[in-house]
């Protein structure tokens, strides 16, 4: 039997088709006041990811936070080989695109349902820029 | 997105590769917030610096420089992560240090003027109402478009380096007129006083309202409010909420009255902020260790009237043995408070007054904080209070007075 898989649509998307584990918050994010970027895991005290590496991973954030800095941050965590796989966002602000552009990574805003709903954290998942959607693979 | 034809001369390379992929940069932006075209800006601000860029965007900026990448509006730059003269009393990293001079110079190259101000809207460039800018640092685009009714999003570094080689930006967010509408309404119960009371405010609107779109309007304010006290309002805005645009009525110029600032529309929310509630944010910093050894002034960099009020509170007196007070300005700024004296009082109570950086992006701050036995920041700046915690810094927000009494006897009030 096929099943129907679970899919939310995106409202604005850039980059490529990417898969790979899903991380979800419910707080905002900074690359500059939250990431150790170094490292890549999340150092804020009392972020509700604090403790948590992001390479690889596509994050799920309901709002940007702050700064200018994303623009470069992005593209120095990719050099340095601990970026994340993509970054999807309910509301963010132009310098999470310009710095995911700038690095070339994959970045999505506004969705047609709450991803909490029916992803969670480890859950695999595909981002399709195009299609704007976003698809649940696998469960954790 | 509609292009004119020197546009799509750029994109097939006639101004130079580097002007082209600036403009492919902005072109992507662009489509993703389905912009329809391109307008031409007169002025930008960029950050850039080797905290924040790292050794990719060290190397980005030198093979632009190699390509003779130009700017071709006039361009400043934000505050950075090395005040050299102080590089060896703060512990920085003379490598780090070398590469951020690398990095100044290859902008001086590309035609950027490297002014390391957040506070360049205080100090070296007033727009007019209507002026379409691009401005990085937050604190710069909330200033912009709320104070002067100039107009610009938020630009990255990267972002505000293509816009000045491009000459344009693509228009969408608060170049259009739907997204300068106040969305909410904030009804302020009280009258803020010190910088931190009108931090805190900020504190209790953003956070609870983040979202870039999100335009609060101030009704209840009954007296004009000071340019510092606008700054550190918006600072902080920006900062919790990621907001780029708030109204004042009767105070921004966008505002006159409530329905033009709605524009018409009815308010999405009403929220009510009363001295009780802000008398809950002061009280609601816990004191993690106990330690009060780091009072911060910065973010964003003292303006010559926040400098002058500074040193008239610390005149004649000393910072406690064994405690850091560190204040951050522009070059500018400095000049003219040691030429009025107002900087040599502040160094003779041990104040340590930084040049053309901000505090929460100095180089090797994380290491700085734990060498220096800093659990606690305390300052009277709601946005660096949020800022500077990546570096796990337990933050305080305090009124002057309080910092400075801090500062000086060392006792947590």
């Amino acid at each position: 039997m096929k099943k129907t898989r679970l899919t939310i649509r995106v409202k604005r998307a850039f980059g490529r088709v990417v898969e790979g584990e899903a991380v979800l918050s419910s707080e905002g994010f900074s690359p500059r006041y939250d990431l150790d970027r170094w490292s890549g895991v999340i150092t804020r005290p009392g972020h509700e990811l604090e403790g948590v590496n992001i390479r690889d991973k596509i994050l799920f954030f309901p709002t940007a936070k702050g700064g200018i800095a994303a623009g470069w941050a992005f593209h120095d965590i990719k050099t340095k080989g601990i970026a994340p796989k993509a970054l999807v966002f309910g509301v963010t602000n132009p310098v999470m695109v310009q710095g995911a552009v700038f690095a070339e990574l994959t970045i999505t805003e506004g969705w047609s349902r709450d991803p909490r709903t029916f992803i969670r954290t480890g859950d695999f998942v595909r981002v399709d820029p195009s299609a704007k959607t976003i698809e649940l693979l696998k469960r954790a | 997105m509609r292009l004119t034809a020197e546009e799509r001369a750029i994109l097939a390379g006639a101004r130079g590769e580097p002007v082209k992929r600036a403009l492919e940069l902005q072109l992507a932006v662009g489509r993703f917030y389905g912009a329809k075209r391109f307008v031409p800006v007169s002025n930008v601000h960029m950050m850039g610096d080797i905290e924040v860029m790292g050794d990719g965007g060290l190397e980005y900026l030198r093979h632009l420089a190699g390509q003779n990448a130009r700017c071709e509006v006039a361009i400043t730059t934000n505050a950075r992560c090395f005040d050299f003269a102080h590089i060896e009393r703060l512990g920085q990293d003379a490598g780090e240090a070398a590469k951020e001079r690398k990095l100044i110079g290859y902008l001086q190259q590309m035609n950027v003027l490297t002014t390391d101000t957040c506070i360049n809207y205080q100090t070296l460039y007033q727009p007019h109402f209507g002026e379409r800018l691009a401005w990085g640092d937050t604190g710069t685009v909330i200033w912009a478009n709320s104070v002067c009714g100039a107009r610009t999003n938020f630009e990255s570094g990267p972002a505000a380096m293509a816009a000045a080689m491009t000459r344009r930006v693509p228009e969408y967010g608060f170049h259009l007129d739907r997204h300068r509408k106040g969305t909410f309404v904030v009804e302020v119960a009280f009258q803020p006083e010190d910088y931190a009371e009108w931090g805190a405010l900020a504190k209790l609107v953003g956070e609870s309202h983040q979202s870039y779109y999100a335009v609060p309007v101030f009704t209840g304010i009954r007296r004009a409010p000071t340019a510092d006290e606008l700054k550190h309002l918006g600072a902080a805005l920006a900062s919790y909420g990621s907001m780029a645009m708030y109204h004042m009525i009767g105070v921004t110029p966008e505002a006159p009255t409530l329905a033009a600032a709605l524009g018409g529309a009815k308010p999405q929310e009403r929220m009510k902020v009363t001295r009780s509630h802000v008398e809950r944010v002061f009280a609601g910093y816990g004191n993690a260790d106990g330690s009060c050894n780091f009072v911060v002034f910065s973010g964003p960099q003292l303006s010559l009237l926040e400098m002058r009020r500074l040193a008239d509170l610390f005149e004649g007196r000393r910072v406690h043995s064994g405690t850091t007070v560190l204040v951050t300005t522009s070059n500018g700024v400095l000049s003219a408070a040691r030429a009025l004296g107002c900087a040599q009082k502040l160094e003779a109570a041990g104040v340590t007054i930084l040049e053309g950086v901000c505090v929460y992006i100095l180089q090797n701050l994380t290491r700085m904080r734990a060498a220096n036995g800093w659990t606690n920041m305390i300052s009277n700046s709601a946005k660096i209070v949020n800022t500077i915690t990546a570096h796990r810094f337990n933050t305080i927000l305090r009124r002057t007075r309080d910092c400075v009494e801090i500062a000086c006897t060392g006792v947590f009030r």
